[in-house]
């Protein structure tokens, strides 16, 4: 490894843009293809910002076993219609990140196999390039047949279009195309100097994962601006992660008993995921979780009574839950339609960079909670759940033990809450200007990373947001092939992915 | 079997019985209180900090609209924005989303809501959603108006698959440029008479995405709302409130 090639950080830990080096293109590529051979590493987000002297690339690679962040630059000058060698022949996970470079600046990567729409961001760089015209992949056997689904689908549901390939009942290819939810999330978040009003946004990214996106943010500002926090502010942010985690893995684990109908399983579950978003409510009166977590403070402090308020609702939770639970996988008609079905292997997993669950059912021990720890995660000793099979199974029997264990979690985090002691807001925080950081946090989806740079007055220059759905929604088009079309809605609520946070 | 029995003996009763008794804590921001205290007249520290844009001054007005209920305004050292636990907000009419110091409730017009809504769907109404730019979270609720706790089919009112079933659309989210011709296309495959319904601060008024240039509200400006359910996200009890005063089947104070 040339340490000349890449800065060695840790996750929150903001440093001078100036300490990032800047390769050639040719040297960036050779560099960020031999880490990434190691299995150990993967890339956390590749994106490009525009500056004066051209385009500047910047990929974020973790080292999941050394626990730090390595980030490289390269410097293309002449952006408009250049053409680069793609990475993604030699690593299929950066296909993702160079279609979204490709779809925003207009850089040709030669040699993609796959260089199509992301999303259609309003500032694209082709802005003829229209949602209706998306280049699907295409047959023309007259033995086989498309089924397309969406943009608006038959439910209470975001909107995305999915196009089936079919020979018969089986799925041989399933395309995936979003970009209906794009509001234009970054550059609201750019030069925002109101960090409440980035606070709130940041919770609107996907408005299931409002922890997971809200502490990412504000880790990031209070790197940036170095915001000292006390241990009950991470102690709460971490509770909050966990909590989230229940609940919305109680909210999927009830919308799969729905899809193989197991009208007990769906009705109970559904009714135990009330508890949990009440605890919020009763926490910070919000059921997501929204304005529990502010940049640098806790607005709402834990006293004896919402303590006492988490306790007996996870009490009472945990019974009814795990009675449920227990009954739901021992149940062989639910069995019979989870085992096998969907599967992703390893391999293609590991191709597609896969985060979260996903990798975690597919025997990747892929979980920023233990790799790059943030707030309380660092003393918490986190032993990820990690499954084989890969299949809707296993992603649904991980949500049941991720449940267990996050229940663990908490009742050993709230005694070390210490009552009274709280921070006050502060005022007139000041970000360090021409500063880099990389905030990382596992959300219950996975993997999440927001990347943000300052300008030489300590205004938010550049914001990127990454949510796992990224990687993710190419591991449910991979795990319905060879399935039966009718196994779809099952595969899909497994992953559970967020079409917001895709399209941002 | 047994096993299935206890499971289904220790849920206890689920359903809230009564929803038009139900309350929610204190801590939840429903209808802002504003008192009539003068604020300070140079002061503007709540204009400038509400994230989205709600608040403005003489008199000091908060749109409901556009609020996301954030509650950093009832922050104010002079205490004169305070909220209240009353999650009925829902109304026909926009400019009654506007809460000065008169404001005590929200106002429902029943006058002006269209006979037809009653005549027809008074006693069963089937609706669509078409999610469009938004974040998951009033998806969430939509959801949860229909699970054991909230039940909202009691009352005849569901969530249906096709439009071509639906009396009439909920729309979510600030509705942006991408999802514009599928909310025309939905919106058009829908028979009349039909109502069209918006949940959420984003759907109102754009809400935090308000500035966006991802954004393309027009059919709004073609077509208006029957029914407004603000919030950030609205709770399953403020969505049903207003699904119920404006098929009739609840007088609004």
């Amino acid at each position: 490894m040339n340490i000349m090639s890449f800065i060695e950080i840790k996750n929150n830990e903001a440093i001078p843009m100036q300490q990032i080096p800047v390769l050639d293109y040719a040297l960036f590529y050779d560099e960020v293809t031999h880490m990434l051979h190691n299995e150990q590493c993967h890339c956390v987000n590749y994106y490009a910002v525009q500056e004066p002297q051209g385009l500047r690339l910047i990929c974020c690679i973790a080292d999941d076993q050394t626990h730090s962040l390595h980030v490289a630059s390269g410097i293309v000058s002449q952006q408009k219609n250049s053409v680069l060698k793609a990475i993604t022949p030699l690593c299929s996970g950066m296909h993702i990140f160079e279609r979204e470079i490709h779809e925003q600046y207009g850089v040709d990567f030669e040699g993609h196999p796959w260089l199509k729409p992301v999303r259609f961001p309003f500032d694209r760089d082709d802005t003829a390039s229209q949602m209706a015209d998306y280049p699907f992949y295409g047959i023309t056997s007259h033995e086989l047949h498309e089924v397309g689904v969406g943009p608006i689908h038959a439910g209470i549901i975001e909107p995305g279009h999915f196009r089936f390939i079919c020979n018969g009942e089986k799925v041989l290819h399933l395309e995936i195309h979003l970009g209906y939810q794009h509001r234009g999330v970054e550059q609201l978040m750019i030069a925002n100097e109101n960090f409440l009003s980035a606070s709130v946004l940041a919770e609107s990214i996907a408005g299931d994962t409002v922890v997971g996106h809200n502490t990412a943010f504000s880790h990031a500002v209070e790197s940036l601006s170095g915001i000292p926090l006390s241990q009950n502010v991470h102690l709460a942010r971490t509770i909050a992660s966990e909590l989230e985690r229940i609940a919305m893995h109680t909210a999927d684990l009830s919308a799969l008993c729905t899809d193989v109908a197991y009208q007990l399983g769906s009705a109970v579950l559904q009714g135990l995921r009330t508890i949990i978003i009440n605890t919020f409510m009763a926490w910070c009166g919000n059921r997501f979780a929204r304005k529990l977590i502010r940049v640098g403070y806790e607005p709402y402090p834990l006293n004896s009574d919402t303590v006492n308020i988490i306790i007996r609702n996870l009490d009472n939770y945990e019974k009814r839950y795990c009675e449920m639970a227990d009954k739901m996988f021992d149940m062989p008609s639910v069995l019979a339609r989870f085992d096998q079905t969907g599967i992703v292997s390893e391999e293609q997993n590991r191709l597609i960079g896969s985060v979260g669950m996903a990798a975690r059912t597919a025997g990747i021990n892929r979980d920023i909670r233990l790799s790059h720890p943030y707030s309380f995660y660092k003393n918490l000793d986190h032993e990820p759940v990690v499954l084989h099979s890969g299949d809707v199974k296993a992603r649904a029997k991980i949500r049941d033990l991720e449940i267990r264990q996050s229940l663990k979690y908490i009742r050993k985090m709230l005694p070390q809450y210490v009552f009274g002691e709280c921070d006050n807001p502060g005022s007139g925080y000041k970000l360090q200007p021409d500063s880099f950081v990389i905030s990382l946090t596992e959300g219950w989806r996975g993997e999440i990373c927001h990347c943000v740079l300052t300008d030489n007055t300590g205004k938010i220059k550049h914001y990127k947001i990454k949510d796992p759905s990224l990687h993710n929604w190419m591991a449910l088009a991979l795990a319905v092939r060879n399935n039966d079309i009718s196994d779809f809605p099952v595969c899909n609520k497994s992953f559970n992915l967020s079409y917001c946070g895709y399209d941002l | 079997m047994l096993r299935t029995v206890k499971i289904v003996k220790h849920q206890g009763r689920q359903y809230i019985k009564d929803l038009q008794k139900a309350t929610l804590p204190l801590l939840h921001n429903g209808l802002p209180e504003i008192s009539s205290k003068l604020c300070p007249d140079t002061c503007t520290s709540c204009v400038e900090i509400c994230p989205a844009e709600a608040i403005s001054k003489n008199p000091l007005t908060v749109n409901l609209g556009q609020c996301v209920f954030c509650g950093e305004c009832g922050r104010c050292t002079e205490g004169i924005i305070r909220f209240t636990n009353n999650f009925r907000v829902a109304t026909n009419d926009s400019s009654y989303l506007a809460v000065s110091f008169e404001t005590d409730h929200i106002i429902f017009d029943p006058e002006s809501v269209r006979k037809e809504i009653r005549m027809v769907f008074g006693r069963s109404l089937k609706l669509r959603l078409v999610s469009d730019g938004s974040c998951n979270g009033c998806e969430l609720e939509l959801n949860a108006t229909d699970n054991v706790n909230f039940d909202m089919s009691r009352y005849g009112i569901e969530f249906v698959a096709s439009p071509r079933h639906a009396d009439g659309i909920v729309v979510t989210g600030p509705l942006v440029e991408n999802s514009a011709k599928a909310l025309e296309l939905t919106w058009a495959a829908i028979p009349d008479p039909k109502l069209l319904i918006a949940v959420g601060a984003c759907a109102i008024s754009g809400g935090v995405f308000k500035n966006s240039k991802a954004l393309n509200r027009s059919f709004f400006e073609k077509n208006k709302p029957d029914l407004y359910i603000p919030g950030c996200p609205p709770h399953p009890l403020t969505i049903i409130d207003g699904l119920l005063k404006l098929t009739g089947r609840i007088k609004p104070i």
